[in-house]
């Protein structure tokens, strides 16, 4: 066990895998002075042959990962901010979720793609976006959403030993925050989610980014009186479905927090697994936490008032359970 | 072992010999071979016998014979919407490929794919491929593969003057000359982007492109397979000898239209006239040139090409009817094919 960084996590998971498998490939635009931070002096110790810078051309970039993976590698594109993902996405959308079944079986696509998702670095709106329900819809690609250090870790060394497509998405500005990451050999499973305040007032599910403001929520809350069970999926593809209604079976409210926009945003699909599996659990309305259908704003006090902070999601629990302000201030309603 | 007996010796050809005899037997009967599967799909597909849309390669034969033939199935090829003729070439089985196209479950592909699909990974063919100029990238990355791989592997892409115009193809041509990957693309320029004249979308000489990365191009008559074979051969053997990309530019015609059945859509509507058609047809059919100079060479006589046009025909009728007495797909591989088993 050692406190690690989030992306030291991924860098020390790459590293491992690299060295493990000879056919594992990194690509990407500026990987090799690592920008973002996750893949410093992987070049130096690798060269050129397993880890290189590319141009900037983005839909080269994943078409390539297909024609690479078909040729025996694993390949693992790092593609910076998730934005960038709608310039490469016709090798998405159009080969690496469609071949394998296209192909009668035949293809199979060993691929991870890393990128950052979410705002809150004053980025404005190119390079801020939540992207993954694009992804999810596909039907084709696992999507991985770490959210501490050692899920950062676990799941990457998933997705590199994946036979399948796997985006593994980075939380935005929370590159640098510490978790205790075990030593070693450390995989996660995908499809698996972690319960990470137990609860039994509201069952509150938290993606990437929005785990830390809904604990900090969740605290806020308990000093209510309310105890709010706190989910993080760990994967959206595939996603535990079991782990979520079990909650909901304890606490019989949900609110889903999300850093996408609210249309079909992976809180709108939670909800309606939830909606469709589990309406007899339900003691009131599902709640989704998300940013409204906007672009992200550069301003920084603007960006927070769109993104899904501590304030909103400890008032749609509050608001669920028929709490009001008062409450909060120990006054009798 | 390919079903036309066709490129299993890539060491085999030689920049500015043509064919030897052999060779250029097999060079036609790969095209005859092309040819009749693509009058047999043209003819069932008319007949309502098919249950998607083909695009055939009619009269474009020279060109995926003439490059296919210094392949070998280790070796990468992608290919396009109208890939039939790349599949046949670079050695797919016609049984298969016949089955896919019928939907049935014996297809190389279970069904799931079609005609505008086809693949088989066994032999290096990563597949036709509904998007146009998405076998850009792809050729790129398999050439990357090879390589890295470093045992004489080439890639294969195969596209038309329509993705020429895709972006996609400067950024593959910057980063294959950059890196030095042996992908040989070939464009077949038949004069057609779909349902518009080519001249109409795209300016400039195609292989320009190329040479504006100071790539080797080529441009040859797409319709003279010893010109394609003779310009496919040095290419091969630059990119496996580490010399990098090339281009290669295949000016030929479409003699189908953009897909069967393409007279519902079009209404009125035209885009030739039926005297250019006949024109390309008469004058300058590839198999037609290439029989008279077989003959006329010495290379073969008349009564040989003749019974190797009737084994070709023999051959895609007992694939058709393989197709034919399959099984229908298997609706519920849609479910369970999406994602390959992991390891536990």
């Amino acid at each position: 066990m050692a406190r690690t960084r989030l992306i030291q996590a991924i860098h020390d998971a790459v590293v491992e895998e690299m060295a493990r498998d000879p056919k594992v490939i990194v690509y990407g635009e500026d990987v090799e002075l690592s920008i973002v931070g996750d893949l410093r002096g992987v070049h130096e110790q690798f060269g050129h042959d397993r880890i290189r810078n590319t141009p900037i051309c983005e839909t080269t970039l994943t078409g390539m990962a297909v024609g690479l993976a078909s040729a025996g590698y694993h390949v693992v594109v790092q593609m910076m901010f998730s934005n960038f993902l709608y310039t490469g996405m016709d090798a998405i959308g159009n080969q690496m979720s469609k071949l394998r079944l296209m192909t009668g079986g035949q293809m199979e696509l060993p691929i991870t793609i890393i990128a950052t998702i979410g705002g809150g670095s004053a980025n404005a709106a190119q390079h801020s976006d939540t992207s993954y329900p694009m992804l999810m819809n596909l039907g084709g690609v696992n999507v991985a959403v770490p959210a501490t250090p050692a899920d950062a870790k676990g799941l990457t060394k998933t997705a590199i030993r994946s036979k399948n497509p796997c985006f593994l998405l980075e939380p935005n500005g929370r590159g640098g925050e510490l978790g205790e990451v075990p030593d070693g050999e450390y995989l996660v499973p995908f499809g698996k989610a972690a319960v990470r305040r137990e609860g039994d007032a509201a069952t509150v599910v938290a993606i990437g980014r929005m785990l830390k403001p809904a604990l900090a929520a969740a605290a806020a809350l308990d000093a209510e009186g309310l105890r709010v069970e706190v989910i993080d999926p760990r994967t959206l593809v595939p996603f535990d479905e079991d782990c979520v209604l079990s909650s909901v079976a304890k606490t019989g409210h949900l609110v889903v927090v999300d850093e996408a926009r609210e249309c079909c945003s992976a809180a709108s699909q939670i909800a309606a697994v939830v909606a469709e599996k589990g309406f007899s659990l339900l003691k009131g309305p599902i709640r989704r936490v998300t940013t409204p259908n906007v672009a992200i704003p550069y301003a920084p006090n603007a960006e927070a008032h769109v993104i899904p902070g501590e304030a909103r999601i400890a008032a749609a629990v509050r608001e669920l359970l028929g709490r009001t302000e008062n409450h909060r201030q120990g006054v009798p309603a | 072992m390919t079903a036309t007996g066709l490129g299993d010796n890539p060491q085999r050809s030689h920049a500015g010999d043509g064919p030897s005899p052999a060779e250029a037997l097999r060079l036609f009967e790969t095209m005859v071979l092309i040819r009749r599967v693509e009058e047999r799909l043209r003819d069932d597909s008319a007949a309502g016998k098919l249950p998607g849309a083909v695009h055939l390669y009619i009269g474009e034969e020279a060109v995926a014979a003439g490059v296919c033939a210094h392949l070998s199935d280790r070796d990468y090829a992608t290919s396009t919407h109208r890939g039939h003729g790349h599949f046949v070439a670079k050695g797919g089985d016609i049984r298969t490929m016949m089955a896919e196209i019928w939907a049935k479950r014996e297809g190389i592909c279970q069904g799931m794919g079609g005609s505008m699909h086809v693949a088989d990974i066994s032999k290096g063919i990563l597949g036709a491929n509904g998007i146009v100029g998405a076998g850009l990238s792809i050729a790129t990355g398999a050439a990357f593969g090879a390589r890295l791989d470093g045992d004489g592997k080439v890639s294969v892409c195969f596209f038309g003057d329509g993705a020429s115009n895709q972006g996609a193809l400067m950024e593959t041509l910057n980063i294959s000359t950059l890196w030095q990957l042996p992908v040989i693309f070939v464009c077949e320029n038949n004069g057609f982007s779909e349902f518009t004249p080519s001249a109409e979308v795209t300016a400039g000489r195609i292989a320009d492109r190329a040479r504006a990365f100071s790539m080797p191009a080529a441009e040859v008559d797409g319709n003279d397979a010893t010109d394609v074979w003779r310009a496919a051969g040095e290419a091969v053997r630059r990119a496996r000898e580490g010399g990098g990309p090339s281009f290669i530019e295949a000016r030929t015609y479409r003699i189908q239209g953009h897909f069967e059945a393409e007279s519902f859509v079009l209404g009125t509507g035209r885009y030739r006239s039926d005297e250019e058609i006949a024109g390309w047809r008469q004058d300058n059919d590839p198999i037609a040139r290439f029989r008279s100079r077989l003959v006329s060479d010495g290379t073969a006589s008349a009564a040989q090409l003749d019974r190797i046009e009737a084994e070709v025909l023999d051959r895609v009728n007992e694939a058709v009817a393989y197709a034919e007495a399959g099984q229908p797909a298997d609706p519920e591989l849609a479910e369970t094919l999406m994602f390959a088993p992991e390891e536990s």
